[in-house]
């Protein structure tokens, strides 16, 4: 009647192959790995932030920013990354040890953001670029600091609000057609406040021996 | 339902010709899945209308940034897994668990029983995608590409599948003994791959006892595990159903065809990594991924030489018949999609490829190009057997395939060369140093997209009222399947 087919165990098998390698030998090999410890400083790294980051890496991933952003730096053999100043090294497995969810991230419609904590402005650039109140700026509407950029406004992330006493620190610094109406203020909600807190700590730049010696940022071009 | 067809044949079988025989058998079977496989096309259609309205939209928003840009759902970061999620998950899915399961039942020329099991997890499946794609909308998603759906919808797809998965398993089981055609084997593949791939992907993403890069190992080897495991098995197995039927001659090789079978199945499940060359990942992974999908290339040779070699003195029929012109225009898709693919992930060409709409442009040769014009092909067979009437205007099918055909072709022609163009400026930070330089570049691509998106609408509208006139039996009742010119020479044609 029904022949005994190799079908199901060539089928299983190639399968099994696959979720072997690609799949359970990631997990064995990169799972378990710990942070370095230096033995001379007792410096450690990667230091288990998750906790600090957790709430506005919830909001980076509910506002779908991995969408068009990146978080990985790769070598001078993959791409123009470090030339573009995103950051001082390569990035490697350990870097991200604590970070749940990953968001390494798939599409660069946008720079990447691995290091967007730790980048500092060019010379000729506003020397405030990549403060918490730039920040906050480019997250209300991106092309009143980057003009031309295509990054959706989050306006929706600020309220407008009656000032009360005294203006609030975070209030944005708006000027012209975008200012609120005398009286009143933009100020950051708790989801924006969590998610510049999120990038502002992002920072892969720790020597890490696997990765190779840090770089010296470049002096021209770059860090955009 | 088979006793009833064992009694009439054993009564009647002195009277009537093996032809009526079969004509019955054939009905019969048909009869028995109708319900579920049309199930699965109106909503799977639905999805598709779904979907060409948010990718639309998406493409407005990349050159247009504020455009509907107040509210949190409608963000660029939510949309776009919106419409990946519904395209996958609300049309492809559906469309292609219909056609397997119809060709399922043809192939091991079984009568369904259960009906109800195919109906239920249809059910099921919709709740999931529909519950997945709100919960998206809202911002409850996971981080990982076409993974994005929460637990509660996964479970949802995970269990209405493995319910499919398991009712075909158990039909090609008692199948009736003989040959197992190429295609079914694809489908068992197909059946027993995709439960297995989304549990394992879904609970090690989720899992908290891995952490860091691993998820992104797995999120990259789902991703390219379900282009290939689902939609290239149902895809080539639709492919090698149809033409075959449809010219009237068998394949040209049937040793040429397990070898691509085989080949494919082992070498497309280790390029998952090719995702992520140059990332945090020890090297290892992504030359293994590289050097696989280059082996690839002996699947496409083996799959590509055999179906044109099928074809080959009977090309004319791309001029006949819907079915053969949208499934020639999957096959050839198939094999240039791949090609770009494998071309794209070299390490040569990866710099360019990498991290852009290229791999965009991939995606949909594959699930479209490849997979949604093969399904199409497919419908434009099936659903006349299913409901009994002829589809109404070969001028609506004419339309639909050059509105499908050009509308898909010019815009993954604009992907394809727009990544190219973004990942060389992102490479020469000297003369692009800002990310807006970058994106300046590639604007006029971009613009572009939104116009690839007008003939696909309106094919996507137009099949859609096309079918479901079928669907309440507005057909021709002819009974001679519609083409788009007459057939001189012999050959059953649809």
């Amino acid at each position: 009647m029904k022949q005994p087919s190799p079908i199901f165990n060539g089928i299983l098998a190639v399968f099994a192959l696959s979720f072997g390698v690609l799949a359970v030998a990631p997990a064995l090999q990169l799972g378990s790995l710990q942070p370095t410890v230096n033995e001379d400083t007792g410096d450690i790294y990667p230091i288990d932030v998750a906790g600090v980051q957790a709430q506005g890496r919830a909001v980076y991933v509910a506002q779908g920013c991995i969408a068009c952003h990146t978080e990985q730096v790769r070598d001078e053999s993959a791409g123009a990354d470090l030339d573009r100043g995103w950051g001082v090294r390569r990035t490697v497995a350990r870097d991200y040890i604590y970070e749940t969810p990953v968001l390494l991230g798939t599409m660069r419609n946008g720079p990447d953001l691995a290091n967007i904590g730790s980048r500092q402005p060019q010379p000729g650039e506003d020397p405030n670029k990549y403060s918490v109140a730039w920040h906050y700026k480019h997250l209300y509407d991106a092309r009143l600091t980057s003009p031309g950029s295509i990054m959706p406004s989050y306006k929706f992330l600020f309220e407008t609000k009656k000032i009360v006493g005294q203006e609030d620190a975070n209030a944005l610094k708006l000027t012209g057609a975008d200012a609120p109406q005398p009286g009143y203020e933009i100020v950051p909600t708790a989801q924006a406040r969590d998610l510049v807190g999120y990038l502002t700590t992002l920072d892969h730049s720790h020597p890490l021996a696997e990765a190779g010696p840090n770089i010296t940022p470049p002096k021209t071009g770059g860090a955009k | 339902m088979p006793e009833t067809l064992t009694m009439q044949k054993a009564a009647t079988a002195p009277a009537m010709t093996d032809a009526e025989i079969e004509w019955i058998d054939r009905s019969l079977i048909d009869a028995s899945v109708r319900t579920p496989v049309m199930f699965f096309f109106t909503t799977a259609q639905t999805w598709l209308l779904a979907a060409t309205l948010i990718g639309f939209v998406c493409s407005i928003k990349l050159y247009w940034p504020t455009f509907l840009g107040d509210w949190s759902f409608l963000t660029f970061g939510r949309l776009w897994p919106a419409y990946t999620n519904i395209l996958v998950y609300g049309w492809g899915l559906p469309a292609g668990i219909g056609t397997a399961i119809w060709m399922t039942a043809r192939l091991c020329r079984v009568v369904l029983k259960s009906q109800w099991i195919p109906i239920i997890s249809g059910i099921f499946w919709n709740i999931g995608v529909t519950v997945g794609v709100i919960a998206v909308l809202a911002g409850n998603m996971q981080p990982y590409e076409l993974l994005e759906f929460p637990r509660a919808a996964s479970v949802l797809l995970f269990i209405a599948y493995a319910l499919i998965g398991a009712w075909g398993v158990v039909m090609y089981q008692n199948r009736r003994p003989g040959h197992v055609y190429i295609s079914m084997w694809y489908f068992v593949g197909a059946f027993f791959w995709f439960p297995w791939l989304y549990a394992s992907a879904n609970v090690m993403v989720g899992s908290s006892h891995i952490h860091g890069v691993v998820h992104a190992a797995i999120a990259a080897w789902y991703a390219q595990g379900l282009l290939g495991y689902f939609f290239a098995s149902v895809g080539l197995g639709a492919i090698y159903y149809l033409i075959p039927k449809v010219i009237g001659r068998p394949i040209h090789s049937y040793h040429l065809a397990l070898l691509g079978f085989w080949s494919f199945e082992l070498f497309w499940g280790l390029t998952g990594m090719v995702r992520y060359t140059g990332g945090p990942f020890p090297v290892w992974y992504s030359s293994l991924s590289i050097a696989a999908l280059i082996l690839v290339l002996i699947p496409v040779g083996t799959v590509g030489v055999n179906i044109l070699m099928t074809m080959r003195k009977h090309t004319y029929m791309v001029y006949h018949s819907p079915t053969v012109r949208f499934t020639m225009y999957g096959t050839v898709a198939w094999i240039v999609g791949m090609l770009i693919m494998i071309l794209g992930s070299v390490r040569e060409m990866d710099p360019y490829t990498h991290f852009t709409q290229f791999s965009i442009g991939t995606f949909h040769l594959l699930v479209y190009a490849f997979f949604s014009m093969t399904m199409f092909g497919a419908m434009y067979y099936i659903v006349p057997r299913l409901v009994g009437c002829e589809w109404l205007s070969a001028s609506f099918i004419r339309l639909h395939f050059w509105g499908a055909g050009y509308g898909i072709g010019f815009m993954i022609l604009l992907l394809i060369v727009s990544g190219c163009v973004q990942g060389g400026c992102w490479n020469d930070p000297v003369s692009y140093p800002h990310a807006t330089d970058v994106m300046d570049q590639i604007m006029p691509y971009l613009r572009g997209m939104s116009l690839a998106w007008i003939p696909l609408g309106i094919a996507h509208l137009l099949f859609f009222i096309h079918f479901i006139a079928m669907v309440l039996r507005l057909g021709q009742p002819s009974g001679e399947p519609t083409l788009f010119a007459p057939i001189e020479e012999g050959g059953e044609a649809h």
